[in-house]
């Protein structure tokens, strides 16, 4: 047990991705839940295809409305590098959740730079719990490959004390009618795959 | 009813609650939701304006609570600079009905050019100032900040920052209650400032004071959270939060009122603790005057004053250890910076602007990210609409080859706000420079908000379109002529002419952002890998949706609109268009 009563989930990715989304489905989540919650994240500028950051924290009071470093229960990477690069906010015995996509930063795209060919080894190495997930691929399966956010909330979830039933009111609420089929499909299996990582909570 | 809320979202539903009838703003990260909010949901019950700057949101505003209704004006921290001229003085005549300021703060310039500390103005003003430090506090402070303007007879200013503004959280909402009606009276001595009448408001405001400091004294949202008395820290806004956490066993003076300071509550709060320190953000603002009152205190000598805090910025100011092991991230990871969308069409201007070797004074938008590498092509930028007025400068100093290349470039919605006072100036003063106004349609960095350019206002009606040929021909520039950027080779033609004019000229670059017209172009290029010799020319304009593959340069079909600029710049004919794709 976190000596912080809170659990602290972040969420990371490039500008675009929906993390702000798959944030909010979840603070609305944790209200009805009946938890004390607070998100936290950025717009403007760092939304023109930048590294972005989105905080949910929930438990009986939060404070902070960011976490802490060192202090994240689940890290969701949307994509590899911006999995990596937010490592350091995942608790040691956090867990990381990351998908597989690839995105280029203009820096590499450029040629400037590199990119880290082995971000997911990396990821890996540094996290003992971390998982990586081929979202892209279980969002495809299901039918719709915009749904990859849909597939780590459904990893996520898996990790998480909140009924399926809530779950599934908040993505029907979030999501168009005619693609809550698909976006519910990608979930559940990024769950089924989440719960093979499952441990402490 | 509970919901969660972002804080802009709270300080909307707060002045509804109040039962507030006009706001006005200029949009500006991290305040732009407060209107847009009013807009969408209260717009039949506010009125509710875009307006051209900041300056003129504030006076909007405060002609309004002359006029008997409660109105807000809401700004970004730098916005309140353009309306600080307005201010001073309504700080003089104080209101009618409640008129309230929202400063919405941005510690850390997630998306600013400096992170100035607008508690200040509170001060420099002499106006009382409140400082939620979550969706609750801004919903509440807001609601009351509109009762305290009418009893003090003052503009009342709500400062909030980024993470309460943009953070959410959860948020009891107060229904709508419109106050008792405050009919106009004319009152000349109260609302006109000649010197005569000046001197008397001032003298009456002072008098004032002393009720906006007791007040301070007994609000519920100034209180002190009994700890540990070995460790006791004053705090408010967001920073309290940060402190709670980081010390959870501490004593709190936990402060909401802001300006002015609760003098006793603080000299009460110090003697019952052993060791007092101020744990705010950016400036000593209360530090300073904790130290005015004698006492002994700890604040920027440990505590960060770049930036924002955070809970383990915190801990480790105050000397209780970094809050935990973190593990260690690689160095050298790659930076992914925000760029210039698939599409955009600033990206076909400055590729030409570099062609041209242009001296680009810059501006507030969007296209200020053509500074960063691969385009590279900003000299100078600081503040709305001052791309004109230092093009004017830097062709006073700069040797004649170069002065004959500074090019002014600014966005539609920043020329109105505050451009065109300084083409005036170039027109009058005869200044030879080249003003680029960049008409992508739209407000766009803060999420393509309507302007005069647009021809529809904040509540969706049709309304005159500025016509910004006309404007520059009206006051004087001979040179005027409209291009599209995305259709480089007859750009540059027309930027070259206008840059050789020997007298200000002015070119209209109008192309709409994709975000206005997503349809403009035809769909995703491919790149033909047996033409693509990997020249990089393509890779240089910058466009996200353009890597250098292994075997050629390579397009990402889920990014890429089809605008056609890579097309245009290579040298090898390597890029399919859709339709040439289609046909083959």
């Amino acid at each position: 047990m976190n000596a912080n009563p809170t659990t602290d989930v972040l969420f990371a990715g490039v500008g675009g991705q929906g993390t702000v989304l798959a944030s909010a489905i979840l603070a609305n989540l944790c209200l009805s839940a009946g938890y004390d919650v607070k998100q936290s994240e950025v717009h403007g500028m760092a939304q023109r295809g930048g590294s972005v950051t989105s905080h949910v924290r929930f438990g009986s009071r939060v404070w902070s409305p960011t976490i802490p470093a060192g202090e994240a229960d689940f890290l969701v990477g949307f994509e590899l590098l911006e999995g990596l690069r937010m490592i350091g906010s995942l608790a040691p015995d956090g867990v990381a959740l990351v998908n597989t996509q690839r995105i280029d930063p203009i820096t590499v795209a450029s040629g400037a730079t590199q990119y880290p060919e082995d971000a997911g080894e990396q990821i890996l190495a540094r996290s003992p719990r971390a998982v990586l997930v081929d979202a892209f691929a279980i969002a495809r399966a299901a039918g719709n490959p915009r749904a990859t956010n849909m597939a780590l909330l459904g990893a996520l979830s898996a990790h998480l004390d909140i009924s399926l039933d809530l779950w599934e009111d908040g993505i029907r609420g979030r999501v168009p009618p005619k693609t809550f089929a698909a976006n519910w499909a990608a979930f559940s299996a990024g769950r089924e795959l989440g719960s093979t990582s499952q441990g402490r909570h | 009813m509970k919901k969660i809320l972002t804080g802009n979202a709270a300080i909307a539903l707060g002045a509804y609650a109040a039962g507030a009838q006009v706001a006005a703003a200029y949009p500006g990260t991290p305040s732009t939701e407060i209107l847009e909010e009013i807009a969408a949901n209260y717009g039949a019950e506010i009125y509710a304006e875009w307006s051209v700057n900041e300056k003129i949101a504030f006076e909007v505003a405060f002609g309004a609570a002359l006029g008997g209704k409660r109105a807000l004006a809401a700004m970004k921290h730098v916005g309140v600079n353009v309306a600080a001229d307005a201010l001073m003085t309504a700080a003089y005549t104080g209101v009618n009905a409640g008129l309230v300021l929202i400063s919405a703060d941005d510690p850390g310039m997630h998306s600013s050019q400096n992170e100035q500390d607008n508690r200040y103005y509170a001060r420099l003003a002499k106006v009382p100032m409140l400082e939620p430090a979550d969706s609750q506090e801004a919903h509440d402070f807001t609601r009351l900040a509109f009762e305290l303007s009418e009893r003090f007879d003052t503009p009342v200013m709500v400062r909030a920052t980024t993470r309460v503004c943009h953070g959410k959280g959860v948020t009891e909402t107060t229904p709508r209650a419109l106050p008792p009606p405050r009919p106009y009276q004319k009152n000349a001595a109260k609302y006109v400032m000649i010197p005569a009448y000046a001197r008397q408001r001032h003298a009456l405001m002072e008098s004032r004071r002393a009720e906006w400091a007791a007040y301070a004294e007994t609000f519920a949202g100034n209180r002190i959270e009994a700890g540990d008395p070995a460790l006791g820290i004053i705090s408010s806004g967001v920073a309290y939060q940060y402190a709670r956490e980081a010390c959870p066993e501490a004593s709190f003076l936990k402060l909401g009122f802001t300006h002015p300071l609760p003098t006793e509550l603080i000299q009460r709060f110090a003697g019952q603790v052993r060791r007092l320190y101020v744990v705010e953000e950016l400036e000593p603002y209360l530090e300073e005057h904790v130290r005015l009152l004698g006492l002994e205190v700890t604040g920027k000598a440990v505590v960060p004053r770049i930036g924002e805090l955070s809970p383990e910025a915190v801990r480790e100011a105050l000397g209780l250890g970094p809050s935990r092991v973190t593990v260690a991230v690689p160095a050298d990871l790659p930076r992914r910076p925000p760029v210039l969308c698939p599409g955009c069409p600033h990206r076909g201007l400055f590729h030409v602007l570099k062609k041209l070797k242009a001296t680009v004074s810059g501006d507030i938008g969007c296209y200020t990210l053509s500074v960063l590498p691969p385009l590279e092509m900003m000299d100078t930028c600081v503040c709305m609409g001052a791309s004109i007025g230092a093009a004017q400068g830097l062709v006073r100093a700069l040797d004649d080859e170069r002065a004959g290349r500074v090019v002014a470039v600014l966005g539609d919605s920043t020329f109105l706000h505050a451009g065109l006072p300084s083409l005036v100036n170039a027109v009058y003063n005869r200044a030879p420079i080249t003003v680029v106004i960049a008409d992508n349609r739209t407000t766009a960095m803060t999420g393509q908000q309507d302007n005069p350019g647009t021809g529809q206002t904040l509540l969706g009606q049709a309304t005159h379109q500025v016509d910004f040929e006309a404007i520059a021909r009206a006051v004087g520039v001979e040179h005027v002529a409209i291009m599209d950027p995305m259709d480089i080779e007859p750009a540059e033609a027309v930027l070259r002419d206008a840059m050789a004019f020997p007298g200000p000229s002015v070119v209209i670059a109008r192309r709409a952002c994709v975000f206005v017209d997503r349809q403009q172009y035809d769909g995703a290029l491919s790149v033909d890998a047996d033409k693509c010799t990997r020249c990089r020319s393509c890779i240089r304009i910058g466009c996200p949706a353009i890597s250098l593959g292994p075997e050629s340069a390579v397009v990402d079909g889920n990014l890429c609109l089809g605008c056609e600029l890579c097309a245009a710049v290579c040298p090898h004919d390597a890029f399919l268009r859709a339709a040439t794709r289609e046909a083959v």
